[in-house]
């Protein structure tokens, strides 16, 4: 092969090693992984059993169905996404994605994930993964996101879905148990967010999204914040209430959650932005070790067993 | 238009056909094994 011939098939492999790293940035990596995390956890505590082949199915659909709707969002968001420092460097408003191409590729996904899970898993979890990914694009992006500084309140349920349908992939329905970690997840969305948006306010500003602390001010949302927190500790201890986890998960579930409102107090007696940030990193932790122990508390022979 | 830019449209258009064709025999693999699980009762 000649020297020519070797330098073309390189930057053809530079060249789709960097659209494929775009493609996937569109997915937002990060946030399907939380999902991911989430769904796994429903799929973990239901009862009855699912083939694993067909687990890993529910769970790839739920990853895929979710970096569709992310790949959606960040179409509809791309003309604030460009103003805004975080986003800026996104595939399509750095201009390396094409609009069109995002939008396809994110309607694709959602159609291809939806079907793949109620042909391979069942109709209700492939039911609840459409509503997901609608509610998130209609409700969430299109309709609340630019109107009112309770967005993320009521769009936060988009992203409280994964554990319901994980459920549902092995149940065919749905109970008490995943309905509380849906409000669990559901609870915890508006600290998490406005403990990011008290420290980016000037960027959501800039871009004229009605976050809280652009439109109520940093000390009426961080009130909020401790009252969402407050509220989310019973919800922790649910599952334990309810009886679908052994008393370590509700020792964490306690101690979490008393954690995550000393947290919200620091910021609400922080005038600067360390405590919002630290919150910020606590919140995403508090979720992650929860959903562990959860995981670990259902598994056989593991802390389900010898704690309860 | 130039040959520079239609040399980057190629490779960009061959980039995608090996994406495309690696997804699609993903999905054929994917399809046959969850066929096999079912049809097996799982």
């Amino acid at each position: 092969m000649s020297d020519v011939a070797i330098s073309v098939a390189a930057d053809d492999a530079a060249e789709a090693g960097a659209r494929i790293r775009d493609f996937v940035l569109l997915l937002k990596p990060r946030v399907m992984s939380l999902v991911v995390f989430s769904g796994f956890a429903g799929l973990m505590v239901a009862p009855g059993d699912l083939h694993p082949v067909l687990a890993a199915v529910a769970i790839l659909c739920i990853a895929v169905g979710s970096g569709a709707a992310g790949a959606i969002n960040m179409w509809y968001d791309r003309d604030i996404d460009a103003v805004m420092a975080r986003t800026c460097a996104r595939p399509i408003p750095a201009g390396r994605v094409d609009p069109n191409e995002a939008v396809s590729f994110g309607i694709v996904l959602a159609i291809g994930s939806v079907t793949l899970m109620g042909l391979a898993v069942n109709w209700l979890a492939a039911g609840l993964l459409a509503a997901a990914i609608a509610y998130y694009v209609l409700v969430y992006t299109i309709w609340l996101k630019r109107r009112t500084p309770q967005n993320i309140v009521i769009g936060g349920a988009a992203g409280a879905f994964p554990p319901l349908i994980g459920w549902a992939a092995v149940t065919g329905s749905v109970g008490l148990a995943p309905i509380a970690l849906f409000l669990l997840i559901f609870m915890w969305t508006p600290p998490h967010f406005w403990a990011l948006a008290l420290y980016r306010a000037g960027d959501y500003a800039k871009a004229g999204i009605p976050m809280l602390p652009v439109v109520a001010g940093a000390g009426a949302t961080k009130l909020q914040m401790l009252v969402y927190t407050v509220l989310l500790l019973p919800l922790g201890l649910a599952p334990w209430v309810l009886g679908i986890t052994g008393a370590f998960y509700g020792l964490t579930a306690a101690v979490l959650g008393a954690l995550f409102i000393v947290a919200a107090v620091r910021v609400l007696y922080d005038s600067g932005e360390r405590a919002a940030r630290q919150m910020f990193a606590f919140s995403i932790l508090y979720l992650f070790l929860l959903f562990t122990v959860l995981i670990l508390d259902r598994a056989p022979g593991l802390l389900g067993g010898t704690l309860t | 238009m130039s040959a520079p830019a239609g040399d980057l449209r190629q490779r960009r258009q061959r980039a995608r056909n090996w994406a495309l064709l690696t997804v699609l025999l993903g999905l054929v693999a994917l399809i046959y094994v969850i066929a096999i699980v079912r049809m097996g009762g799982g």
